[in-house]
């Protein structure tokens, strides 16, 4: 149960490079979402990347740097919502020893203890409600590694799911199994990460859903792309989107 | 056995692993079949987490005054009329197997599962040097029939199916009746072993745990042929890495369960060996002689790293592998390495040099299965990035090997710009409007992106960005 006063009136909003630049709509659906709870959203201008990609490859330096320029752009003490659980979790887990040693280390770490995935805020901090305005719909969940084992994610999407009353959650063989997205592991051993894919989308189709959620674009982009490969008519979507496609009135 | 040399090449190992479907089918039964099981055997959440955290507990303790507690074992063991020798590198604990075989005249020798005897490649070392060395494990034993190397560190044949074995035997045993029935072909191969462990003039074992107060070794197996080589024979050697040793009796239940359950989901084996020493004055069996071989093979240096010590935790039950989306599907030997999987990719770039085993570092999507599973909390992926950034180091001084090899000229540049565009508003916002308004135009022939559209459709960036729509909706800025 969320208790009035923990709610807060104001939160930042990081979108991800990834959001910004190949799922916007996704990123504006969770704006919305937040705003309709009469949330004030604030999205600083000029925010990029949470360094993730520098950082997974060995490049902390270079990783350090995009990192402290997302830290000027989120002063004060309000949360920091991230629709995505890979980034989410970069922050959160890894900004401290990114930054041990520092000057900004303390800077770092208070924005770490700040950010929130979007559905946990959603679900953990709003306690939001859902009526359903969809048709009826058949979906296959997946979700991010980094989500579940980062940012402990796990059942926060499946409850606001469980709210929309036109919507089936159907089971995935291996729900917990990478995708194969990695970052730039997708582009250094493309046939393993190309069989893991294979494998998702396989186990996607299999499900018989019609639409395919994630709440990591990375993980939208790479399973996404594979069931179009396949010939696939199942549509990847950010759950974000998906949320709030459904349930806007018109 | 291994043949040539040849430099270690994880990408067409990978690659012709990825296209061998028996061989991925072999993997990904066995992976599913051990991942459900060891799940209902840690069905409880709060103890599997409260277990865990002991096991990494008693394994990071151990590990903080590790010099103290190999004295103290070695001493212990002496008084256990256990004889203590110590090797720095493979090649100094083959020679001193070798002397202690040869003081006795063996040519005949047993071995039970030991993974520190194939960083050794004992067996190639021995048969080179005339003495006969024979795997009891049954898998060890199928894949030394085969001229293979395990594919994992439980189960070395598991790359292998039931046709594939019936054959083998076939093949290679005389009078075997061809069968594909799993008993009858464990039948076949405990005839044989049965009467070399008789014929044998020495035992060679592993370690699991090598109690420092007492003196005593721990031996885990589920074939008595453990129990067998190290007690028919009238020598035994036993091999252990360094950080093998804990410190007390009590601390070896907990690491017992943490390594059965973890291992092949059993809550317990069916043999747990206690070796105290030779056999006693008025015994009447045991060997004559038990033999330590404490092997450092760059131990010392993943010691003498804070973080990457944490390597030394592991109690090699395999669960990291079973669990590894990669290794999944292209098995174990496609990591051209003693040690496979998770944990493989973590020791082997340490001992080798990141430099030589980058291939190994990259072959990852960092998902985090394995760290999730790993009975003594060895954060593994972020171990991995760890090193990743060893081997990409501009320079500077650390206790791994190969730091800075595998710096790329092309890759460090890009990350330097990527960094610099990322890191400056005004800068990213025009390259992001480049981006939605050029990047559909970028050929999806090139790479990276050749890579990426092997097997998926290109991705294309929209038309525009979410600072555009935030402009548009005249959502509040900082
Ligand atoms: S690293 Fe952990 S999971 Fe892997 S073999 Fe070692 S103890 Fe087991």
């Amino acid at each position: 149960m969320t208790d009035a006063s923990s709610r807060p009136r104001a939160v930042f909003y990081f979108g991800t490079c990834l959001v910004d630049l190949f799922y916007p709509e996704a990123g504006l659906s969770g704006i919305r979402l937040l705003q309709r709870e009469g949330v004030r959203v604030v999205f600083p201008r000029g925010q990029s990347c949470c360094g993730q990609p520098a950082y997974n490859s060995g490049y902390a330096g270079e990783a350090r740097e995009v990192a402290r320029a997302q830290l000027r752009r989120f002063p004060g003490e309000e949360p920091v919502v991230v629709p995505s659980g890979s980034c989410a979790g970069m922050i959160r887990r890894h900004y401290p020893d990114l930054f041990a040693g520092d000057p900004d280390e303390t800077a770092a770490r208070a924005f770490a203890n700040r950010v929130v995935e979007l559905t946990e805020f959603l679900v953990g901090v709003l306690g939001v409600r859902l009526a359903d305005r969809g048709a009826p719909v058949r979906v296959a969940w997946h979700s991010s590694c980094h989500a579940l084992r980062e940012c402990g994610v796990d059942r926060q999407p499946l409850e606001l799911l469980a709210q929309l009353s036109g919507v089936t959650v159907a089971p995935l063989a291996r729900d917990k199994e990478c995708c194969g997205f990695g970052g730039t592991f997708a582009v250094r051993h493309p046939g393993i990460s190309g069989a893991m894919a294979d494998d998702k989308a396989a186990a996607v189709e299999e499900s018989g859903a019609g639409v395919l959620l994630s709440g990591d674009a990375g993980c939208l982009m790479n399973v996404g792309g594979r069931l179009a490969a396949r010939g696939s008519r199942i549509v990847p979507r950010h759950v974000a989107e998906f949320l709030w496609e459904r349930t806007r009135e018109r | 056995m291994s043949a040539e040399p040849r430099p270690a090449d994880f990408r067409r190992a990978s690659t012709a692993a990825l296209a061998d479907g028996p061989l991925r089918a072999n993997f990904r039964r066995a992976m599913d079949g051990l991942m459900a099981k060891r799940a209902a055997r840690f069905a409880d959440p709060v103890e599997w987490r409260d277990l865990r955290a002991l096991g990494a507990a008693i394994r990071a303790r151990t590990l903080a005054r590790l010099p103290e507690h190999l004295v103290r074992l070695e001493a212990r063991c002496r008084e256990n009329g256990i004889s203590v020798r110590w090797a720095e590198t493979t090649e100094e604990a083959n020679a001193i197997v070798l002397e202690i075989l040869r003081r006795h005249g063996a040519t005949r020798v047993v071995k039970g599962k030991s993974m520190v005897s194939e960083e050794m490649h004992l067996n190639d070392f021995l048969e080179r040097h005339g003495i006969e060395s024979l795997e009891s494990d049954l898998g060890e034993y199928i894949i030394q029939l085969d001229g293979e190397t395990p594919s994992h560190i439980i189960m070395p044949a598991i790359h292998k199916n039931r046709g594939q074995i019936a054959k083998l035997f076939g093949r290679k045993i005389r009078d075997a009746v061809y069968t594909e029935d799993v008993d009858a072909l464990t039948a076949i191969a405990r005839r044989v072993l049965r009467r070399k462990f008789f014929e044998a003039d020495a035992g060679i074992s592993g370690v699991n745990f090598a109690v420092a107060e007492t003196g005593t070794l721990c031996l885990v197996e589920n074939e008595g042929n453990g129990r067998m080589s190290t007690h028919v024979p009238p020598v035994h050697i036993a091999l252990m890495g360094v950080e093998k040793v804990v410190p007390r009796l009590e601390d070896v239940p907990p690491l017992y369960s943490l390594l059965t359950r973890s291992a092949t989901a059993q809550p317990i084996t069916t043999y747990f060996n206690m070796i105290g020493g030779p056999r006693g004055p008025g015994e009447k069996d045991g060997p004559r002689e038990v033999h330590l071989v404490i092997l450092d093979n760059g131990r010392s240096r993943m010691h003498a790293d804070r973080a990457l010590q944490a390597t030394l935790r592991c109690i090699r039950c395999g669960a990291c592998m079973n669990h590894c989306p990669v290794y999944t599907r292209i098995g174990g030997h496609a990591y051209e390495a003693v040690y496979p999987g998770p944990i493989g990719q973590l020791v082997t770039p340490q001992t080798e040099g990141v430099d030589r085993r980058a291939d190994l570092l990259e072959a990852s999507s960092l998902c985090g299965a394995c760290g999730e599973v790993c009975p003594v909390g060895i954060p593994i992926p972020e171990l991995i990035v760890r090193l990743r950034t060893e081997a990409a180091a501009p320079g500077g001084a650390s206790a791994v090997l190969g730091r800075g090899g595998a710096r790329h000229r092309v890759e460090s540049l890009a990350w330097r710009v990527w960094s610099t565009v990322l890191s400056r508003p005004r800068l990213y916002r025009a390259a992001a409007l480049a981006a939605t308004r050029l990047g559909r135009l970028v050929p999806a022939g090139f790479p990276p992106l050749s890579a990426w559209t092997r097997f998926r459709s290109a991705p294309r960036p929209a038309r525009r960005s979410l600072h555009e729509l935030a402009d548009d909706e005249r959502i509040p800025d900082a």
